[in-house]
């Protein structure tokens, strides 16, 4: 690790940690229910629901299980279920 | 030391000497909070600005300690940034000045020295700067307003140096040199330009290459930090010496590195102090060499980086010493003699040392008070009576 | 929002709304921004050396002078002519609190900075204590209810007021539920040559006590029972409002959070629900609305 300096550090650099290692439920999602109103790419505080061949999919190295997304789905197309691990 | 062409000199105030040098440095922002006795300084620079003499940017801010914030921003965006202050306004932004040295910004401040209070007092003290030498920023003191001209320019010199980065204290005695009328050589624009080019900071905030500043570092990195600032200031002694020695190159001046001496290297009594009290201690040495007293003086110019090295030479020949200052540690004794003393600890001299706190509040430093502690020196070396004290106590009102 | 300036990875709680609120905000504004924000959950989730959500340039001083910063920051834009955003985000604490000297000096100065406030309602970062913005009858823990307390006694400061007063040309208040409408006011806000401020309602889990998956129903009750009034301000006027469509009473929004749930233990609290309704009532009757 180098110490720029004393105050520089590089943008976006969280992509390091991955905070999916904190959840314990993770949303599954029911594409076919999907009517890619997007509002659970928007209202995800991870940011980490992106349109991936045109499907809404969780980046689950970073999901953390907060469960807004489910909470949001106007067609209740995200269920979160307990992971096992 | 005397500046070599008269021919140039006007006599002014010292405030506006100190605007005129820094209208010389052409600095990017100006920042600074009105406080007696500083005012007159950001009064002559805002009408620089409004007459166009001066292309900075002005900013009327809401306190002291908006006033350095406003310098954080500014110079993360690459600015020269300047700003002055005082006691009760060097305190408002205590927090600021840490946050500066700690994220490594190059700031050039005037300390036009004032006491603290309570109770209040405007007039001339040094509590205000030496109860902030552990921020991390690197302090001067000034003997008169030329050196004060003539260190502003340096400052941002040593603060920009690529290998420093370092905040700098530039202070002068309030009203002493800020209120004085004396003959002074204003710098030479062009000169100025020769001598100080224009600052390169490494990064800045920029859309095109974003970074972030000010990050929190936890117990595994932090120690690191404030380990680079410490040797930053190591490094920025050698930085001073060239300064001094470039400058006088361009401008003939030579006020000093990190010390400076008075007919100290044959004197027995020698007398260590900081600021414009030098002017009186050398009008009193000339008298007292006059009647054979073997009397000298080590002006201690930079007080931050602490010239540990520079001292010890200075005053290995001295049979006693005599420390004043315009500054008192509560509870301990004060600043410049506790730093003194424990510069010589570990080394071989073993010369006695006593110590002096006066003119606080802006009670004056007389030629007699300095006859005075020039005999208490002498009584000192057949044995140190009083380790520190107040030289001006005025009993009879306690 | 393909590509967020705020990437993952960051330390906020599950179900924070304050990153929401950021990715939002930095939609709206685009890359070519400078973020200036003061020490408070946002800061600390976000910049724990050696990582950066920040994929803008983006700077931290001290709690109480961000606004200062950023007028040093756009002040040398000014100078370079620099045609860059300058968006201060910032929590309740340092915005209500300990900012208000920086805060007032800036929007007095005219700097052109769009202020964004995401309020949590609470010193949220040091562990929920009570702040300007924190509701009347609220618990934090500087605030907690007892024998001799009933929560928060004093009510919310009005900080969109305190900005009107300083002539900010654009301010507005709005919520992470209505995401349509923040980006809106962002973009608008960022089109005026002067100050702006925004204040958005962001509620915190931790600090409110519900349950994460419903922090955007929480916005949204906050607004539907008036509470949070969605708002804005235009030189000085008010030039629109959006109107609750679905008015709620106020104890739909308090029973579901622990912050209030001592007034729905005792049968004298009934007195502190009354009288949050009457703030509820008069903001309905002030802004009208409801139709």
């Amino acid at each position: 690790m180098d110490i720029k300096a004393g105050r520089l550090v590089d943008p976006c650099s969280t992509r390091l940690t991955k905070t999916g290692a904190w959840r314990t439920f993770v949303p599954v999602f029911d594409h076919d229910k999907c009517i890619k109103c997007s509002l659970c790419e928007i209202y995800c505080p991870e940011g980490c629901i992106h349109q991936v061949d045109g499907l809404f999919v969780p980046d689950l190295d970073y999901c953390k299980g907060c469960s807004v997304c489910a909470h949001e789905c106007p067609r209740m197309a995200i269920s979160m279920v307990l992971e096992e691990k | 030391m005397s500046p070599i062409n008269t021919a140039n000199m006007k006599v002014v105030e010292g405030s506006y000497a100190v605007a005129h040098a820094v209208m010389c440095c052409k600095p990017d922002v100006i920042s600074a909070y009105p406080i007696t006795p500083q005012t007159h300084i950001v009064e002559h620079l805002s009408q620089m600005v409004a007459n166009g003499e001066l292309d900075s940017e002005f900013l009327t801010v809401d306190s002291e300690f908006s006033a350095l914030s406003v310098l954080v921003g500014a110079s993360a965006m690459g600015a020269r940034s300047y700003s002055s202050t005082t006691s009760q306004g060097l305190a408002l932004m205590y927090e600021v000045l840490y946050n500066v040295s700690g994220m490594r910004m190059p700031v050039v401040m005037n300390v036009a020295n004032r006491a603290m209070g309570a109770p209040l007092n405007i007039w001339n003290d040094q509590q205000d700067a030496v109860g902030a030498r552990d921020v991390g920023w690197l302090q001067i003191y000034v003997e008169d307003v030329q050196e004060a001209v003539d260190a502003t320019l340096q400052a941002y010199k040593i603060a920009e140096d690529p290998q420093i980065r370092m905040p700098i204290m530039v202070c002068m005695d309030g009203f002493v040199l800020t209120h004085v009328y004396e003959p002074v050589e204003l710098l030479d624009k062009e000169l100025a330009s020769q001598y100080l080019p224009a600052f390169q900071p490494e990064k800045i905030l920029d859309p095109n290459h974003p970074m972030t500043f000010g990050a929190f570092a936890d117990p595994s990195t932090y120690t690191e930090f404030r380990y680079q600032q410490f040797d930053a200031q190591l490094k920025s002694m050698a930085k001073i010496e060239k300064a001094a020695k470039e400058f006088e190159e361009i401008f003939g001046r030579h006020y000093g590195g990190l010390v400076d001496s008075y007919f100290a290297d044959d004197a027995e009594v020698v007398i260590v102090t900081m600021g414009s009290v030098i002017g009186t201690i050398k009008d009193a040495i000339d008298a007292m060499r006059k009647e054979g007293k073997k009397v000298g003086l080590v002006k201690v110019r930079s007080y931050r980086p602490f010239p540990v090295q520079a001292l010890r030479q200075a005053l290995k020949g001295a049979s006693v010493i005599a420390v004043i200052e315009k500054d008192v540690s509560i509870g301990a004794e004060a600043g410049l003699v506790t730093d003194l003393k424990s510069t010589f600890y570990n080394s071989k001299i073993r010369t006695p040392v006593i110590g002096f706190a006066a003119g606080l509040g802006g009670r004056d430093i007389t030629i007699k008070d300095i006859r005075k502690i020039v005999d208490k020196a002498e009584a000192a070396r057949k044995g140190i009576e009083s380790e520190f004290e107040f030289l001006d106590l005025r009993t009879e009102i306690l | 929002m393909e590509n967020s300036l705020l990437a993952p990875g960051h330390r906020a709680c599950a179900g924070c709304a304050m990153p929401t609120t950021i990715r939002l905000v930095l939609d709206a504004a685009g890359p070519n921004t400078i973020v200036v924000s003061p020490t408070g959950c946002l800061e600390v989730t976000t910049t724990p050396f050696p990582e950066s959500s920040w994929c803008v340039p983006w700077i931290h001083s001290l709690f109480e002078n961000a606004s200062a910063v950023a007028s040093g920051v756009e002040v040398m834009l000014k100078r370079r002519k620099q045609n860059t955003n300058v968006v201060i985000i910032g929590g309740d604490g340092s915005t209500f609190d300990i900012g208000m000297g920086c805060n007032s000096g800036m929007f007095e100065r005219g700097h052109k900075i769009l202020y964004v406030c995401y309020d949590n309602e609470a010193y949220m970062n040091t562990g929920v204590q009570r702040s300007g913005s924190t509701p009347f009858c609220a618990q934090t823990t500087t605030t907690p209810p007892g024998s001799k307390s009933k929560g928060n006694p004093r009510p919310k400061k009005d900080m969109p007021a305190i900005a009107l007063a300083h002539k900010v040309p654009y301010v507005a208040t709005a919520s992470v539920a209505y995401p349509v409408d923040l980006r809106r006011k962002v973009k608008a806000a960022l089109q005026v040559d002067g100050p702006s401020y925004i204040q958005v309602n962001a509620p915190c889990i931790t600090g409110w006590t519900f349950d994460a998956g419903t922090m955007i129903e929480m916005s949204r009750l906050a607004v539907e029972t008036g509470l949070w009034p969605l708002a804005e301000w235009v030189n000085g006027e008010l030039a629109g409002v959006k109107k609750i469509r679905r008015p709620k009473p106020v104890t739909d929004y308090l029973e579901i959070q622990g912050r209030y749930k001592h007034l729905f233990k005792k049968n004298d609290c009934g007195d502190q629900l009354a009288k949050i309704q009457a703030i509820a009532d008069a903001n309905k009757a002030k802004y009208k609305l409801v139709d």
